[in-house]
């Protein structure tokens, strides 16, 4: 619709809502300072819903990176990994370890990278490679091994203590929202690093040749190969890519959430969800369904805590019944 | 799914015998092992019945579930429910109605599973059941993280299961009874058209069949067959925790059924108590020189497993059919 | 005249922007075998997927013996009547060839699920089962492989099983996708043999390639490239059309 002109065909779809009224109300009103506020049991200020948006964006973003590598991996080369969360523990004991060692997060950051890629790219030659063409059951079954020797090799490694990783000097601010609240400047970076993280991811499996080729090895394995194209490079570069995301939410998430054992269960489970409800193959689809998953997760744990856990399957429930392939098909 | 499990739907001879001398020896274990030890075989009997159901499933009908612990978990609760703080509850009603219990849910969850297929089936079935293992771990109404004491086995009236003889030997009629059925079951034209869901759902949809219908009614007695084993061992035990609805419960019994082989019931007890073995094993290695062999059980476990997978896939009844090389396999 | 028993019109479905079958109708009627035919890529295999409901149509409507079935799932179809081979050999490998057949009659009798007598019944001790599946097996002459596993049989067998097992569920209307495909002679010719003794009492479709199998099989020829129906009428018509001969039979000499 041109602007000034008047509309020839037909009420616009913004006819009749008062959209203009309900945002300045949204912005300047308190919520708690309503003709309904005796009916409401909890005041919620702005602020602080801001701060629990920014909390489920930070979540969800997080959550987009595990989901990413462990929906690509499935996608691309149709293997079920449930040891993807274990990449993230590993992260996070990584930046402890180094971060103690090399005296900077920033370094720790950098090397922890470069040996995820490294152990990516082992752990695919030596044993996913070999599970592509298997029955998912085996793959389960794998992975869930994995889970295990990982585990216990963290315990051998590192110990069975919780540890605290320091936030970086740099980032130990906080960013006033308001008056009384402000954000903390390193869920800001978190959520910064996860957005160039998907950025990058766009435009390398959009944008570039490596991406061009992946995208086809998923659509066709035999006829790429017989373009002379190298799918098992591609697939160990996919296997890397995805082990590197997982490790470094890990890492970059240990400051705020700590390092203890088993932390790469429940972040497993969330992030299956997301991929459920996202749709297999699909990273735009993770994306969307991370922030959805990040949204009811935080909201229900502020608004309903008892059962907050529940909100999430809820969702997933009704994604399943709507679609039950998740909302964007690969 | 793939068939995996068909060559031995039909037991062969020395398998019949191994099982006949097998159930010779657990009817007598009671006047020759120790307490301690009968009580472990009445958790591998039990176990046992926990990986029937699941083989039911995955075995004969093809559909991995990773939750199906929930419904093991959700028949223990049930007894703890029912049993008051002093004194037990009866048996007779108490029994059908944790497998009713567990039966249901499995219909429920079963509707909203049941739709999808292949890694998506793998995956909500995960996720359903980690919604039951958080409605249960995060409400002090239910026990919480703490788990709920079960005071008084079940009263049974003609027999006392309070007597551990006699809880052993109401196990193996349970864990027998449900073989039976289940491998009549395998036999009947519903268990047929599992198995062909399972060879070739597409096909049994173009012939005619229902798959939905099929799948659904499946899972939902998996279920109620899993809400017996949870039920035998809350009453066991006497105590039910979160745990039991777990993930690793579910990788556990699928880790089971594989181990033994699957889809003809008789692996699935032998997964059963070749895993529990193994896992005793593992936790009770000796220390070597400093290092705490055991208490590193689940490095050990990893490895175990990551190797049936990578050499032994369809189980030990696979393998020993292997090694006996038998020719051919029997009239489907 | 009979009604025709399976009737599809305008049937259309696309992919994207093109059109894989485009606005087409047929008819099937009883004792009569209509023959489909068409270069690689004409849109057969997709037109049999829209009629045996393996497919939903973009647009257009199906009608089997009146009923409307344009948009009902694959098992409906089959137990409104309806059977249909596949192109690729569909089977259960790992059962005997027996137990393929006996599967695919099982199918007709009470499909109940939930009801724990069906779970305690013996497969095998249904007598009307049993009887249709005989019936299905001997016509398909494959009596004497009975205990055969079906994924070791030669091509030519589990193409036979493959339409025993259609015939197995007493369909009255046959979609017989490429049925000699990859048979030798005698084979081929036990199989044209076959079906021309099912024809009294099924309206068929089949889709084919053997030039011979046409002429000798088709009442009615349909002649498909690129998603349309270029030619449809008597097969003696349509070899000395020359837009066919043109388009298909031209490049096959």
């Amino acid at each position: 619709m041109e602007r000034g002109t008047t509309p020839v065909a037909g009420p616009s779809p913004f006819h009749g809502v008062p959209w203009h009224g309900l945002l300045r109300g949204l912005l300047t009103r308190r919520f708690g300072n309503t003709r309904f506020s005796s009916q409401r049991p909890r005041p919620v200020d702005l602020a602080n819903f801001l701060i629990q948006l920014l909390n489920s964006v930070q979540y969800g973003l997080l959550l987009f990176m595990l989901a990413a590598g462990l929906t690509l991996i499935f996608g691309i080369m149709g293997v079920v990994n449930l040891a993807h969360g274990s990449f993230y523990m590993l992260g996070a004991y990584l930046a402890y370890a180094l971060s103690a060692q090399l005296g900077s997060f920033t370094a720790a950051i950098v090397v922890g990278t470069g040996l995820s890629v490294v152990f990516g790219l082992a752990l695919e030659r030596l044993l996913f490679r070999h599970f592509y063409q298997r029955e998912h059951l085996d793959q389960v079954l794998l992975t869930f091994g994995l889970i295990y020797i990982f585990e216990e090799s963290r315990s051998l490694l590192w110990g069975d203590d919780v540890h605290g990783v320091p936030v970086p000097p740099l980032l130990t601010g906080s960013l006033p929202l308001t008056d009384t609240l402000s954000y903390p400047v390193y869920r800001l970076f978190m959520m910064a690093i996860c957005v160039a993280l998907a950025v990058g991811l766009y435009l390398l499996i959009g944008k570039t040749r490596l991406g061009m080729k992946i995208r086809a090895g998923a659509f066709n394995r035999d006829m790429t190969e017989s373009l002379g194209i190298n799918i098992k490079l591609i697939h160990a570069l996919v296997f890397a890519i995805g082990v590197a995301l997982a490790t470094v939410a890990g890492m970059i998430a240990a400051p705020v959430s700590s390092v203890y054992p088993n932390m790469g269960a429940s972040v497993l489970i969330m992030c299956f969800v997301v991929v459920t409800i996202g749709g297999i193959g699909s990273v735009r689809g993770a994306l969307i369904a991370a922030l959805l998953v990040g949204l009811v997760d935080t909201f229900g744990k502020v608004l309903l805590p008892q059962v907050s856990s529940m909100g999430v399957y809820m969702l997933m429930a009704a994604v399943l019944l709507w679609k039950p392939e998740g909302l964007f098909k690969s | 799914m793939t068939a995996h499990a068909s060559s031995l739907e039909a037991l062969p001879t020395g398998l019949k015998a191994a099982l006949a001398v097998g159930l010779a020896a657990l009817s007598l274990f009671p006047f020759v092992g120790s307490d301690f030890y009968q009580q472990m075989v009445v958790r591998m009997m039990i176990l046992a019945i926990f990986a029937m159901s699941l083989d039911l499933l995955q075995g004969v009908t093809g559909l991995v579930s990773l939750g199906h612990a929930a419904y093991f978990g959700i028949a223990g609760y049930a007894l703890a429910f029912f049993t008051p703080p002093g004194e037990p509850v009866s048996l007779w009603w108490t029994l059908p109605a944790a497998m009713g219990l567990a039966g249901a849910a499995a219909l429920v969850i079963g509707f909203f599973v049941v739709r999808t297929r292949g890694i998506y089936f793998i995956m909500v079935t995960l996720a359903f059941a980690q919604m039951v293992f958080y409605l249960v771990f995060d409400n002090k109404a239910l026990g919480g993280s703490d788990g709920l004491y079960i005071n008084f086995r079940p009263d049974a009236g003609v027999f006392d299961l309070e007597n551990k003889r006699v809880f052993y030997y109401f196990t193996l009629v349970c864990m027998l009874g449900v073989f039976v059925f289940l491998r009549r079951l395998l036999w009947s034209p519903f268990g047929r058209a599992l198995a062909g869901i399972r060879v070739n759902e597409h096909r049994m949809r173009a012939v005619g069949y229902g798959s939905f219908g099929y799948k659904l009614a499946a899972f939902t007695l998996a279920g109620a067959l899993a809400g017996l084993a949870g039920y035998l061992w809350g009453a066991q035990s006497g105590f039910v925790n979160p745990e039991l609805m777990g993930f690793h419960q579910s990788a556990h019994v699928i880790m089971m059924v594989i181990l033994g082989g699957m889809g003809n019931f008789a692996g699935a007890i032998v997964g059963a108590f070749a895993f529990e073995i193994m896992l005793d094993v593992f936790k009770d290695l000796p220390a070597i020189g400093g290092f705490e062999t055991g208490k590193h059980w689940q490095l050990w476990m990893g490895l175990f497993i990551v190797a049936v997978i990578c050499f032994a896939p369809r189980g030990l009844l696979g393998l020993a059919q292997r090694l006996g090389a038998r020719p051919g396999a029997p009239d489907a | 005249m009979p009604e025709a028993l399976l009737r599809a019109r305008e049937l259309t479905k696309t992919f994207g922007g093109l059109a894989a079958v485009n606005k087409v109708s047929l008819e099937l009627w009883q004792d009569r075998i209509h023959v489909v035919i068409g270069p690689n890529g004409a849109g057969k295999s997709t037109l049999t997927n829209l009629l045996s409901g393996d497919l939903p149509p973009s647009s257009g409507r199906i009608e089997l013996a009146g009923q409307d079935i344009t948009r009902a799932s694959p098992e409906q179809i089959s137990r409104q009547g309806l059977g249909r081979s596949y192109q690729k050999t569909n089977i259960f490998p790992s059962f005997s060839v027996w137990e393929n057949i006996r599967l695919a009659a099982q199918s007709r009798a009470a499909q109940q699920p939930w009801n724990p007598l069906r779970w305690l019944a013996s497969a095998q001790a249904d007598p009307a089962v049993n009887e249709r599946a005989e019936a299905a097996l001997e016509l398909a002459g494959l009596d004497g492989r009975r205990h055969a596993i079906a994924g070791a049989a030669s091509h030519g067998e589990q193409r036979q099983l493959e339409v025993a097992m259609t015939l197995a569920t007493e369909p009255r209307v046959l979609l017989l996708d490429e049925p000699l495909a990859g048979m030798g002679t005698a084979e081929a010719e036990r199989m044209v043999e076959l079906l021309l003794r099912i024809k009294p009492r099924h309206a068929m479709m089949v889709v084919e390639h053997d030039i011979d199998a046409i002429f000798t099989l088709a009442d009615h020829l349909t002649v498909m490239v690129n998603g349309t129906v270029i030619a449809s009428g008597e097969p003696a018509a349509i070899r000395a059309d020359r837009g066919v001969q043109a388009a298909y039979l031209g490049e096959d000499h």
